[in-house]
């Protein structure tokens, strides 16, 4: 652990971040800000469609909080694993010619999208705030999902990044699953809208599904329908976290051993 | 490992998979794998490499365009990964394969040098204490706050080296950085060198350029076709890598051919290609001239750093020009220079021996054997007496 916090490593990492951060809203007038109008302006098309429109979720108090909790997830999960996927193949001009430990790359990538989740926070505490959604105890919970969503999110940009050297498919396959992804989660719409027990169980089976529906348990209402009360508290509620440790070892596994080769392969 | 030993390289092998379609899609990697066709070949970069480099070493590896000299560089870099074989490096290695690597063009100057430097391994604190100086030795003070895509070629090599110059590890890799920059950078770039070897530092310099590796490593490695075809002093290396390089025939791609020559030379010959200081070198030029116009010959010697050594010409030695439409020509001239390798050039010249007809570069070379110790350029009759 001390060999991979050197000062080298850090300084490396710091920079990168910097840098990161400098170059992606290059150019644009709004800056920064774009990293939050982006949530922002997704949940403002959402909601007036759904909640306005098609009047989805209006059993659940504070929907529109609920609503933004979980686009601002999917959208962590969405920001990390997309930028990650190309941080190898974007940096191959660095990759060929220095040594640097390659996992700072994609370390380095997903720091980045930490910094834009808590800054979405921020806009998230703001809305409870306007919203007057009581603190519930259960929210100290809330860092430990959202820790299970940055694992989650990191194995899979271990495995996209190292796949993405060898096959530029990967970039658009994972395009459509993420799409896939965000109807297949209940993102903007609540869980109990669907009418089978056993599809209810599938849908939270995906990490994603759970953590969110943890999340917004835990910090908006206790009206949100989770593992633990779909499945009866049985075993099958332990699924996500295996998958994630699963991916999670598979992905560092995976990703040693294709690095030895990312310089030549680029 | 004993401790004088920088780097010990054992065997090393390394090898590319060239696929003939680049399979960068799932579904030719599938068509491929139904095919049960490897569509791709196998090119051996390097073989069976192995040599060690001393503590306080300036070592050159030196090899054509396609030796294999950048893929061990990157070897020994730890970007590659041997195939077979093992590197040893001892003590902390400077990965710097080219100038400027990790440059972002939309940063600014300012921003550029610290993210280099986090390259290199200094810390924010540490590269603030030394931007001034960097700065200051790039010459750049007015330009530092401006994007680096703004900046001229010249000045983002400045900028670059300026850093690298800064880092401090034991052991350095240097690749064709003498390639780049007008003849006052190449100047900073040779004091930094020497100023390297002053310090006893191990530094790898790769080059195709002969005259660097010459001027500065103690011992080179001479690279062929992935093989090493020798390692030694870097004066016997030159000596083989140029009798390589420039053994090319009188119409070979080498040579430059003047637009519709008037009269051309056809062939040079020589009686002896090796001699002796104080020898006799005898050059028979054979030439044709179909238009008969009065015309002059020319011939010079190159060093094998490319020093122009000697050169002459038949006007400059109050020949009257000829008119022979075809005939052979003989230049004799007693050899005092040093020992070494020498190229001649020979040429057909007009009437007033001011314009060349026919330049032919490197139509041979001759080879003052290694009597004596004595260095530079001229061999001087000379002697030693104390009085």
């Amino acid at each position: 652990m001390i060999r991979y916090l050197s000062k080298e490593n850090k300084t490396l990492i710091s920079e990168l971040v910097r840098t990161d951060f400098k170059l992606r809203y290059q150019g644009s007038v709004l800056g920064y800000a774009w990293s939050l109008l982006r949530p922002l302006l997704l949940f403002v098309i959402l909601y007036i469609v759904f909640v306005k429109f098609l009047k989805v979720g209006a059993n659940i108090p504070h929907y529109p909080v609920y609503l933004l909790l979980g686009i601002v997830i999917w959208n962590f999960f969405l920001e990390m694993t997309t930028q990650s996927l190309g941080s190898i193949v974007g940096r191959g001009d660095l990759i060929r010619k220095i040594r640097i430990p390659l996992w700072i790359i994609i370390f380095s990538s997903s720091l980045s999208a930490v910094i834009n989740l808590l800054l979405n926070m921020v806009v998230i505490i703001i809305f409870m705030i306007l919203n007057r959604v009581d603190l519930l105890a259960t929210t100290i919970w809330l860092p430990m999902i959202l820790l299970e969503v940055y694992v989650f999110a990191l194995s899979l940009s271990l495995f996209l990044s190292a796949m993405f050297v060898k096959f530029r498919d990967v970039g658009y396959i994972w395009e459509v699953v993420l799409q896939a992804g965000f109807y297949l989660t209940p993102i903007l719409y609540p869980l109990a809208l669907i009418p089978s027990a056993t599809l209810q169980k599938i849908i939270l089976l995906n990490p994603m599904a759970q953590a969110i529906q943890d999340a917004r348990w835990s910090t908006i209402t206790h009206d949100t329908l989770i593992s633990h009360t779909v499945f009866q508290g049985g075993w099958h509620m332990y699924i996500p976290f295996a998958i994630v440790l699963t991916l999670l070892a598979g992905g560092l596994l995976y990703f040693r051993k294709e690095s030895k080769y990312f310089a030549e392969n680029i | 490992m004993i401790d004088n030993i920088a780097i010990k390289v054992e065997g090393v092998n390394k090898s590319f998979k060239l696929p003939h379609e680049k399979v960068n899609s799932i579904k030719s990697a599938v068509i491929n794998f139904y095919k049960r066709k490897r569509s791709f070949e196998k090119q051996e970069v390097l073989k069976d490499i192995s040599f060690e480099i001393k503590k306080g070493e300036f070592f050159g590896i030196v090899g054509r365009n396609g030796s294999g000299k950048s893929t061990l560089l990157k070897l020994l870099a730890g970007i590659y990964t041997p195939d077979s074989g093992q590197i040893h490096v001892n003590g902390k290695l400077t990965p710097f394969i080219e100038l400027g690597v990790g440059f972002s063009p939309e940063l600014s100057g300012r921003d550029n040098v610290f993210l280099n430097g986090a390259l290199l391994g200094f810390s924010r604190k540490e590269m603030e204490k030394m931007y001034d100086e960097i700065v200051e030795f790039a010459e750049l003070e007015r330009f530092m706050d401006q994007k680096l895509k703004n900046y001229s070629s010249g000045m983002q090599v400045r900028l670059a080296f300026s850093i690298a110059i800064r880092a401090n590890t034991g052991i350095l890799i240097l690749d064709e950085v003498l390639a780049v920059g007008d003849a006052s950078f190449q100047q900073k770039c040779y004091d930094y060198f020497n100023e390297l070897r002053k310090q006893r530092k191990t530094v790898v310099l790769v080059s195709h350029d002969m005259s660097a590796v010459s001027r500065f490593c103690d011992r080179a490695l001479y690279l062929a076709n992935g093989r090493e075809e020798y390692i030694g002093p870097t004066r016997e290396v030159a000596d083989m890598y140029l009798e390589a390089n420039y053994n090319t025939p009188i119409n070979g791609g080498q040579n430059e051919v003047a637009v519709k020559p008037r009269a051309t030379i056809k062939k040079v010959d020589f009686v002896k290609t090796k001699l002796d200081i104080g020898e006799k070198l005898r050059a028979r030029i054979s030439f044709e001239n179909p238009t008969a116009l009065p015309i002059h010959f020319g011939l010079q010697l190159f060093g094998r750093d490319g020093s122009y050594c000697f050169g002459s010409n038949t006007h400059i030695n109050g020949l009257q020009p000829t008119s022979k439409k075809k005939g052979t020509l003989e230049f004799v001239a007693t050899v005092k220079l040093v020992p070494g390798v020498y190229f001649v050039t020979v040429a057909t010249m007009d009437e007033f021996a001011t314009k060349d007809l026919d330049y032919r570069t490197n139509v041979g070379q001759i080879v003052v054997n290694k009597t004596t110790e004595v260095g530079g350029i001229a061999y001087l009759d000379h002697s030693w007496k104390l009085l």
